[in-house]
This record gives structure tokens, sequence and C-alpha cells, in this order.
């Protein structure tokens, strides 16, 4: 039996995906920008994927630009809005449990002259409110803050974040990274207050190489990438037409049924967090009281006494397939700064893994993944590094 | 592409000149070796052993660059001269050939130069001297910037004539050195993810040596990315040694029998025995009449002189440790030349140090080793058997 449970790494493209995506290559393969028909053919995936994308948000279809990933997304939200707001002031607020695509991208801005505050978290990895609003001064420009965290699923009151913040300073501009959460929550910005919101396409059942950034109307932001003048500017280069359409349909489905898709992922997170409890010496961690204060599909599991690369191979031997919470080496430990932010014991740092499901993930599968655990448990334990 | 006027190579070699009867077989694994490193470029190359010397012919566009690099990773070669093919040998179309291959590779740069002549076809018209002078003074009359240097000349041009063509060349790239893989038998190189064992293989290879290899896998302990960056490492060193048929030996239901069973400061070293005595094994089987290992004395605790006579003695074959005596910074230099540095350095787990005692012996006795070891009779006589049958063979060759 096979056990795919590492869909916050990525998802199996919808069928629907796939159809689309072959239609463009096959038949509809023309350059949007050309004016004969092909072109204006191929245009049309684009605005359709566009009208989807910006009824999900309740945006404007204006508001919405294609990138290549959630990495471009987030690089053209930070750098594009610190370079234009620069005159005003160049201070940035962030936390200290963000994904790589931001942490590295503030670092490479500090390198060129900004200062970057980094607010801390919880236990329950929800970022301390107080800390955030201390942390905002006059010359603040931008505060990016991630909704779901991709390595334990915990979730950020976005609204109240926004309001709170935009009391103190009404023209701080607000980005978050929803990488994780597009798909599992239905995302208003003009309700929440969100100025610009970072997607990824493969993490919803899209193809991989797409991605978007939705920017407010009122927000000005620098191109990264200059050329052609696509996008209106914006982001340059021929548009991935197939990976557009992908996204387009992968977005019309994941919000088709959303409460039942949604209803059915918590049904199978408590089944995973009850099997795992069970087991002795194994902690749920950023789980409170209530399951449905969480991302649906992300469960971070620290296993005492057993490495977590060892396991993850050991799992995978027998088809499960996970990620380490930690990217660990034995040479160079980078263990996980989420783990440690949220104050995950240093002895069980690089003894966790992380299980995330998709709409498409069964009860068989969860028990499957759950009993090999339990089986691989004892007897990983037998042998531990001295 | 621009018509190079390099249309052959002549192939120096060193040692292998001097092996009296047996020269026909070196030079014969010199020609494989040389046209197996030639095989995937760009061109069609011709590799031709005549009377005494190995040719390589390039009569279709080729990358001059990319066949010197190529052939300067084939062992045995001590020289690579760069020739223009006179095919119309008369001597006036030689004279003329050899004004144009002058233009050519020197420009109007001012030097210094002496004609040297070697006559295979001994029925030419002119004898060796004749063609010298003659040469000589027909080149200065046409290059202003030349001048002629009996005794230490800046360039040697030579002008070989044989009995289908006329050449000319001037100078010689260096090769590696060394013997042709291939005529010194073949031994089983113990490969590991590490920096020092993709060397030993590397300089074993460099003596003729063909070399097989044996990795220890130890899933779930090592991962899927630690086998590949070893195939990896293979295929690199197969640049220079040809392809490379690499062993791979599922290690773990061995190396957990030992951790059971040993003391854990003994992990290692018991380890190693283990090792060496398979890889024996699989060297038996396939041909190999010697190992080789990457270790270097005291490089670490299972390296040190004690430790070396401990593994040593569970087998019988010739072990080969080409690093014996090198620094770490030695070895390293040595595999940043050889390319694979970087991939050695990759952070993945081998099983040499999945299971590491904080301090392992270091001065192992190995009166006290072999007891440690006999507690494992009974139960590891299957595990071997079983662990030598999981023999996966991957043919890893340069890409």
């Amino acid at each position: 039996m096979e056990a795919y449970l590492d869909n916050a790494a990525t998802t199996r493209p919808f069928a629907s995906v796939r159809e689309i995506m072959m239609k463009t290559l096959d038949e509809d393969f023309g350059n949007p920008s050309s004016l004969h028909t092909k072109g204006m053919g191929a245009e049309k995936y684009l605005r359709d994927a566009k009208k989807i994308i910006a009824n999900s948000l309740k945006v404007q279809e204006k508001e919405i630009f294609f990138t290549s990933s959630g990495t471009e997304s987030n690089n053209t939200a930070l750098i594009g809005v610190a370079e234009c707001y620069a005159r005003r002031g160049k201070h940035i607020i962030s936390t200290n449990f963000e994904h790589a695509s931001i942490y590295n991208t503030l670092g490479y801005l500090e390198s060129r002259g900004y200062e970057v505050s980094y607010v801390p978290v919880d236990t329950l990895g929800h970022v301390k409110m107080d800390a955030l609003l201390d942390a905002i001064r006059e010359d603040t420009i931008l505060i990016s803050i991630m909704m779901v965290n991709n390595e334990i699923g915990s979730v950020q009151d976005i609204a109240a974040i926004s309001k709170a913040i935009k009391e103190k300073k009404p023209d701080v501009i607000f980005h978050v990274d929803a990488i994780q959460a597009y798909g599992k929550y239905k995302i208003y910005p003009k309700r929440m207050g969100i100025d610009l919101l970072s997607v990824s396409g493969h993490k919803i059942h899209g193809p991989k190489g797409i991605g978007f950034l939705y920017v407010d109307e009122h927000v000005r932001v620098n191109p990264l990438i200059h050329g052609g003048g696509q996008q209106k500017g914006m982001r340059s280069g021929t548009e991935n037409v197939p990976g557009i359409a992908g996204l387009g349909a992968a977005v019309k489905e994941i919000y088709t049924d959303h409460e039942e898709k949604m209803a059915h992922l918590y049904a199978l997170k408590k089944r995973l967090i009850a099997g795992m409890e069970k087991l002795p010496d194994v902690k749920v961690n950023a789980v409170g009281d209530v399951v449905e204060e969480t991302a649906p599909h992300v469960i971070s599991v620290s296993f005492r006494g057993v490495r977590a690369e060892v396991l993850l191979h050991a799992l995978e031997e027998r088809g499960v397939y996970v990620s380490s919470g930690s990217a660990c080496s034995s040479n160079h430990p980078a263990l996980s700064g989420t783990l440690k932010a949220i104050g995950v014991e240093d002895a069980l740092l690089d003894s966790t893994l992380r299980f995330s499901l998709s709409v498409t993930t069964t009860e068989e599968e969860i028990d499957y993944a759950v009993a090999q655990v339990a089986e691989l448990l004892p007897v990983l334990r037998m042998f531990t590094r001295h | 592409m621009q018509e190079n006027i390099y249309r052959a190579f002549l192939i120096k070699y060193g040692e292998i000149g001097i092996k009296g009867k047996n020269k026909s077989n070196f030079e014969e694994a010199l020609r494989v070796q040389i046209e197996n490193a030639l095989k995937h470029l760009e061109g069609d190359f011709r590799v031709m052993r005549e009377s005494g010397r190995v040719f390589v012919f390039c009569p279709k566009v080729y990358d001059y660059e990319e066949t010197v690099e190529a052939l300067q990773r084939v062992f045995g070669i001590v020289g690579i001269c760069p020739m223009r093919v006179i095919s119309d040998k008369r001597f006036e179309s030689i004279k003329e050939e050899t004004v144009k291959y002058v233009r050519e590779a020197f420009g109007d740069r001012e030097l210094t130069f002496k004609v040297f002549c070697k006559r295979a076809d001994k029925n030419y018209p002119m004898t060796s001297p004749e063609i010298c002078m003659e040469v000589g003074g027909f080149l200065l009359e046409h290059f202003p910037n030349l001048s002629v240097d009996i005794k230490n000349p800046q360039e040697k041009i030579t002008i070989e004539v044989r009995q289908s063509h006329a050449y000319v060349y001037s100078h010689e790239i260096p090769g590696l050195g060394g013997m042709p893989v291939g005529s010194n038998g073949k031994a089983m190189l113990l490969l590991s993810g590490g920096i020092d064992s993709p060397v030993a293989g590397y300089m074993v290879a460099k003596r003729g040596v063909t070399i097989e290899a044996t990795y220890f896998h130890a899933p779930p302990y090592t991962s899927e990315r630690a086998k590949q960056k070893v195939v990896d490492l293979a295929k690199i060193i197969a640049r220079y040694t040809g392809p490379i048929r690499l062993h791979v030996i599922n290690f773990t239901d061995i190396q957990l029998a030992i951790y059971k069973t040993c003391p854990h400061d003994e992990l290692t070293i018991i380890m190693r025995r283990y090792m060496m005595r398979i890889a024996e094994d699989l060297a038996n089987k396939n041909g190999c009449m010697a190992l080789v290992t990457g270790e270097s004395i005291g490089q670490v605790a299972s390296q040190t002189i004690q430790s070396l006579a401990c593994t040593n003695e569970v087998c019988d074959l010739p072990v080969f440790r080409p690093l014996v005596a090198f620094d770490k910074a030695d070895i390293v230099a040595l595999s940043e030349k050889i390319g694979t540095f970087e991939t050695s350095i990759l952070p993945f787990e081998d099983c040499c140090t999945i299971f590491v005692a904080k301090h392992p012996v270091t001065k192992p006795i190995r009166g006290v080793i072999r007891a440690s070891e006999a507690k494992l009779h009974g139960q590891i006589e299957a595990l071997y058997e079983k662990a030598i049958e999981t023999d996966e063979v991957i043919l890893c060759e340069a890409e």
C-alpha cells in the first residue's frame, strides 16, 4: 500500500488540471501576445484563469499577477514594495518562523540597507500581538506574515492582525504569504485588510512552475523581471499558458464543495493525531484543544529517541511518504527554525516529522501510516546513535 | 565552425613504450581507452596504431578544446601533439603546408625554431637532414619573425614523412601519465560517499588497473540519495577509468547484528572487517586481484596503524591503500582536481557514520576484537550470505 502524506511539499495535480494543460500544449499553443487568432485562443485561458482566481478572492482581475512560483510571489511582494516605498521608510516587520522564501529575501533586503524586526510566536505558533504592535515604528513600511505555517500548520487570525496594525499605522502595507493557506481557507483580501497575497499552484493540485501575487490596486510594486511588458509591465515574459490554465482549473476544483472537503481533511487530521497520541513518547506539536483552530492538512509529530531521517526512510520503504520537520544533515545540522520558534525541546528537533494531507487522502492511508509508525518505532528505538 | 588546422593528434606514451614484448598489449589498451574517452564527443575519431605510434585522426568537424581535455583524462598518455596532416607528401606540398601551419600556429610572434624530421618512408627521395634544411630555409624566407636556433630552439617544428601521409607538429600538451586502464588487471575499490575512496580508485586506475567498486548501503539508515551520490562519484571517476561496475550491498542486518552483540566502542572496527570480507568475496567472484581503500594512517580511529592491521588481517588479497601517507589537505586537493570533491561533500549519511561510538577504540587489540566477533557466530553467517545475495550491480559510465 502507498500513503502519500507529503502534500504540503506538493500535491498530485487534479485530472481537470492535466486535461486543460494538455489542450494548451496540443491545440492552443499560441503566444497570448500574438495578434492573430492563435494568440487570442491562448489569451482566453489567461482571462478564464484570472476570472476564477479573482472570484475566489472576491477581488478584481486586474489585481492578479501570475508568477513562476510562490517564491517569486514572495520575492516580488517584499522587494517590490520595499523598493517602491523606500522614501517613506526602510523598516519591515515579519515573524521568526517564516518560510525560506520570505526569510532569505528579508536577509537580502537587510544587506541592501533595510531594517527588519522579527516578531516571536508562542508555543502554538501564533504571532505575539503585543510584540508585533510594539515593533511598529514611524518608518515601518511593510509587514509580512504567513497565514498557515508550512511545518506545524498554525494559523494566524489575519483579519485581527490587519485591523490592529492598521489602527496603529494606517499606511503600513500588509503582505500575507498564503501558500499553505489558499485552497484550505476562503481568503477575502478586501474584507481581511490584506494588501498583497502570495499563492503557489502546486500546493493546491495545480502544476509546478506557476503561482500568483494579488496586489491591491492602491499598492505600488516595482517589478523584479523586466522585458516585453506583459502583465502590465509587472511581470514581463511570455505567460506560462499551460501553467496558468492548470492553476485556474485547480482553483475551480478546490473551491467546489469546499466545506465538505475541509470537513474531510479535519476528520483525517483528527484520526492521525489520535493514532499518534496512542504511541509511547510521541508528541503532536502546536495543536491546542480545538483541532479546527489549526490548518486542516499539516501535522507535526515528534518521536523521542528516533532520528527523523531514519524514520522517514524506513516509512518510505513501506510506501509512506512524509517530510522531516527539519532539513537536517549529518555534518551540518540546520535544525528547523520553526520548531525552535515554538519552543520544541532540543532533543526533539531532529526527531520530528511532518505529515500533510490532501483532499484525496483516505482514512485507509492514515490508518496504514499510523500502523507503520507503530511497528517501526520500537525497532528504531533499539538503535540510537551514541 | 572554423576549420581547425589540426586534423590529427600524435599520442606520446611514456612507460608503456619500454615494455618489450608486452608493448603491443599496452598499446592496444591505450587505443581502447582513447576510443572510449572520445566516444561521446562531437566528431568522428579514428584511433590508429601505426608502427610504434598511436594517432588520433579527426576527419570531421570536432571541438578541439573538448577533445584535448578528454585526451588529458586518459591514463598512459604523457603528451598530446596536435598535428597538421599533409595528405600530398610531395616535397613542394610539405613546404607549403608547413608555412600554413606556422602562420596559423604562431602568427607573427618573434621566436626561434629548429626543424626536425623523421622519415618512416625510407624510399622518400630526400633524406631527413635535407628536408630539415630546405624547410628551415623556406620558413625563414616567409617569416621575418622567425630565426633559427640549433641548440636551444623555442619551437621544435617536427615533420614526419610516413608511408601514406606526412605530418607537421610543434607543441606537446602534457597528459596524465600512468598506464592505460586495462593493462594491469582488475581491483575492487571500497567506495563510500566520502572524499578519500574516489581518489584512491583514481590513483590505482592510473597504474593501468581496471576498477570495480563496492558500496555498502544501509537502508533505512542511509538514504537512496546517499546511494545516488556514490553512483555519481563512480560516474565521475569513470571519466578517467572507463566504465565502473558498482556493487551495492545491503549491509543493514550485519550492522544491526554487530550493534546488538558487540561492545559499542568496537563497532566501527568490526564493521570494517566485515566490509573487507565481503569486498574480498566480491573481488574473487569478479576476477579482481586486489582490494583498494581510501585509508590514510591516523586519519580517524579506524585508520590508526593498529586499526589498519586489525582490518587487514581478515583478507588474503593484497590491499592497496594509495593514500596511506597522504595528508587530508593533499587528498582534498587531488579530489578537487579529479572533480569528485563537490559531490563527496554533499551531506548524506553513509554507513560509517550512522552508529558511531563517542569514543571508539583507537588501538584495537586483535585478540580482543576476534573475541568480540566470535559472539556473532551462529547468527552472522546467514546474514553474511544474505548480504552477498543482495549484490546489485550498477554500471557507472561517464556522462
